[in-house]
């Protein structure tokens, strides 16, 4: 666990001060001004499942190359706010929204935006790990090239490069032709990680990645988030206090109070969780609701 | 470790057992009421009763000897069917994946029940449709077929005569089965995990790049199933082959030609007016049939299997 913390502190500092800047926020949670360029942002962001609001006014900015948890309570709009950063939103029949995410400046709900080639940018990892069970664990992590159809030739050192960084090199480097499926659970989300690497996104989402996973494992993939955040920006949705607190440089605070799910306060995690501006994020961090 | 079952969990097991035994022993009864009755033809024909060619009832005073051989029935049979499978089958997934990934949620559960209501049509149908109105198309078609691609012999048609070919036959045996093999194939695609699916858009994957990453890969052996279920009812099929195929005994291959049968249409034709010993011959025809039927099902049994358990 020291070892963990040790590389907290050190990314955390090689970061300065910047904070997440929240200053359109509906509940007026402290403004502040991010010294690193945004890798994401949204503005004014809404959303809906038929006539039941379910996310109200988001207005949220996520520094480049760090790691941003969201939590919040269950049923608080969280992981609907996660999909809606890369469009997944859209899928579920009856789900609308309003408001603009923005990727480099530009909103990727404009209508000329192709949504697959803006997918390419923005991975995604789910709860439960899902590598393609009729594919290798080689075809899994090429996977994504070969659905984009991109033009790559050095397969094998792709394959390498995504696996080592998402730390499962060394336990697979010798049976790349076994099938996905063969692996224990937490090998399986890191070969899930790997398979988003691939493609080369900017951005990785992760919806509670570790929830399916024992502790062992769980320590495994914060090592891992910890390595990418220095070259790509990870949004985190986590349940485990302890979880956002390891893992994230900053934190955002979702609460719905029976309406629609509202962002509450976003800052530095280590802000968050000692001197919150908000009594309501003070006691959700303390394990006093949710 | 001894299990103690109350009354009622006693009596509920051994009702369902019965159930799974009554279906068992009717199969195997029937089986075997087919070979008892066929065995003599079997004993007197020997392997010829497969690889011959002839059908003969002979005349009653024995001047000219029954024979009785059902060579061109079985191929007939089987090349009928694998042409409905080569046609039924692609149209059937197509039609699963329009059906579970494209149409809108309105025209779906239309055509769902509309599909269901045509695997429920009797064959006999399919049998008139063919005849009265199919019949002139797919000859039409035969004759383009022949026309560009009958240097290849199994397209060759040497009279110029298409009708009543076992490709018409065979085209309308497609019809037959595409109902049940696109309801099992949709079945098994509305089962696919979500959260695959999900996986191949966040790559960046189109719909058509996670159909055929995910949704084709993970309803594979469900497919199988339902193909072989489809294969069951047109190697079996009856009344619409009879109306269909002229019942010819000479080895067919040349599919776009007027000539074929199967096992099945044989016995319904051959039934009525046949003599003891013939009544032996047709039973012993329908072994064969039930033979092939159980033994294609075992090897789609086992293809399914093998797929499964590579994956795990």
């Amino acid at each position: 666990m020291s070892a963990l913390t040790q590389v907290e502190t050190e990314s955390e500092s090689s970061k300065g001060n910047g904070i997440i800047m929240n200053e359109m926020s509906a509940s007026g949670a402290t403004a502040a001004v991010a010294k690193r360029p945004l890798g994401l942002e949204t503005r004014g962001l809404h959303a809906w499942f038929g006539s039941h609001h379910v996310l109200s006014d988001i207005n949220l900015q996520f520094p480049e190359r760090s790691v941003t948890g969201l939590i919040g309570p269950s049923g608080c709009g969280k992981s609907t706010f996660l999909r809606m950063l890369n469009r997944m939103h859209e899928f579920i029949p009856s789900a609308a929204m309003a408001g603009e995410v923005l990727m480099n400046g530009s909103d990727i709900y404009a209508p000329e935006v192709d949504a697959a080639a803006m997918r390419l940018k923005v991975g995604m990892v789910f709860q439960k790990p899902n590598p393609f069970p009729a594919m290798t664990i080689r075809e899994n992590v090429l996977a994504g090239i070969k659905l984009a159809n991109l033009k790559v030739s050095n397969h094998d050192g792709i394959v390498e490069d995504c696996l080592s960084r998402a730390g499962l090199w060394k336990e697979v480097k010798d049976r790349l032709d076994a099938f996905g499926g063969s692996l224990s659970g937490g090998q399986q989300q890191r070969l899930c990680i790997a398979r988003s690497l691939a493609v080369e996104p900017t951005i990785l989402l992760m919806d509670e990645p570790c929830s399916a996973l024992d502790p062992g494992s769980t320590l495994r993939i914060e090592e891992t988030i910890h390595e990418l955040a220095e070259k790509i920006t990870v949004v985190i949705v986590t349940h485990n206090m302890q979880q956002a607190s390891r893992v994230s440089n900053y934190c955002a605070f979702f609460l719905s109070d029976g309406g629609p799910g509202v962002l509450v306060e976003a800052d530095a995690t280590r802000k968050m969780f000692t001197n919150p501006t908000d009594t309501r994020t003070a006691d959700y961090v303390q394990g006093k609701f949710g | 470790m001894h299990v103690v079952y109350s009354t009622g969990d006693r009596i509920f097991r051994r009702v369902v057992t019965a159930g799974a035994v009554t279906s068992l022993l009717v199969l195997a009864l029937i089986g075997l009421f087919l070979f008892a009755r066929g065995v003599e033809i079997f004993r007197d024909m020997g392997p010829k009763f497969i690889t011959g060619t002839n059908w003969t009832a002979g005349s009653g005073d024995g001047v000219i000897p029954a024979e009785f051989s059902i060579g061109p029935m079985l191929t007939g049979t089987i090349v009928t069917s694998l042409i409905a499978l080569f046609f039924a089958v692609p149209l059937s997934i197509a039609g699963a994946l329009y059906m579970e990934f494209f149409a809108p949620v309105k025209i779906r559960r239309t055509l769902v029940s509309l599909l269901d209501l045509a695997a429920a049509i009797p064959s006999l149908f399919f049998g008139l449709w063919g005849v009265q109105v199919f019949s002139s198309m797919g000859e039409r078609w035969a004759a383009l077929t022949s026309h560009y691609l009958g240097w290849f012999p199994l397209f060759n048609n040497e009279l110029g005569i298409f009708g009543r070919s076992p490709f018409i036959a065979g085209l309308v045996l497609a019809a037959m089965i595409v109902p049940i093999i696109t309801s099992v194939s949709r079945e098994v695609y509305s089962r696919t995990p979500r959260e695959l699916v999900d996986s191949c858009y966040a790559l960046g994957g189109t719909r058509w790049g996670a159909i055929r990453a995910v949704v084709l890969p993970y309803g594979r052996s469900g497919v199988v199933g339902g193909a072989m279920l489809g294969l069951g009812r047109a190697l079996g099929e009856t009344v619409a082959v009879y109306l269909l195929l002229n019942l010819v005994f000479k080895y067919n291959f040349n599919i776009l030609e007027s000539e074929g049968g199967n096992i099945a249409s044989l016995i319904a034709t051959k039934f009525g007016e046949a003599t003891p010993y013939e009544l032996k011959a047709l039973l012993a025809a329908g072994f064969v049939l039930f033979l092939l039927t159980l033994s294609v099902n075992m090897v789609a049994t086992a293809v399914v299997q093998r797929t499964a358990k590579a994956r795990s």
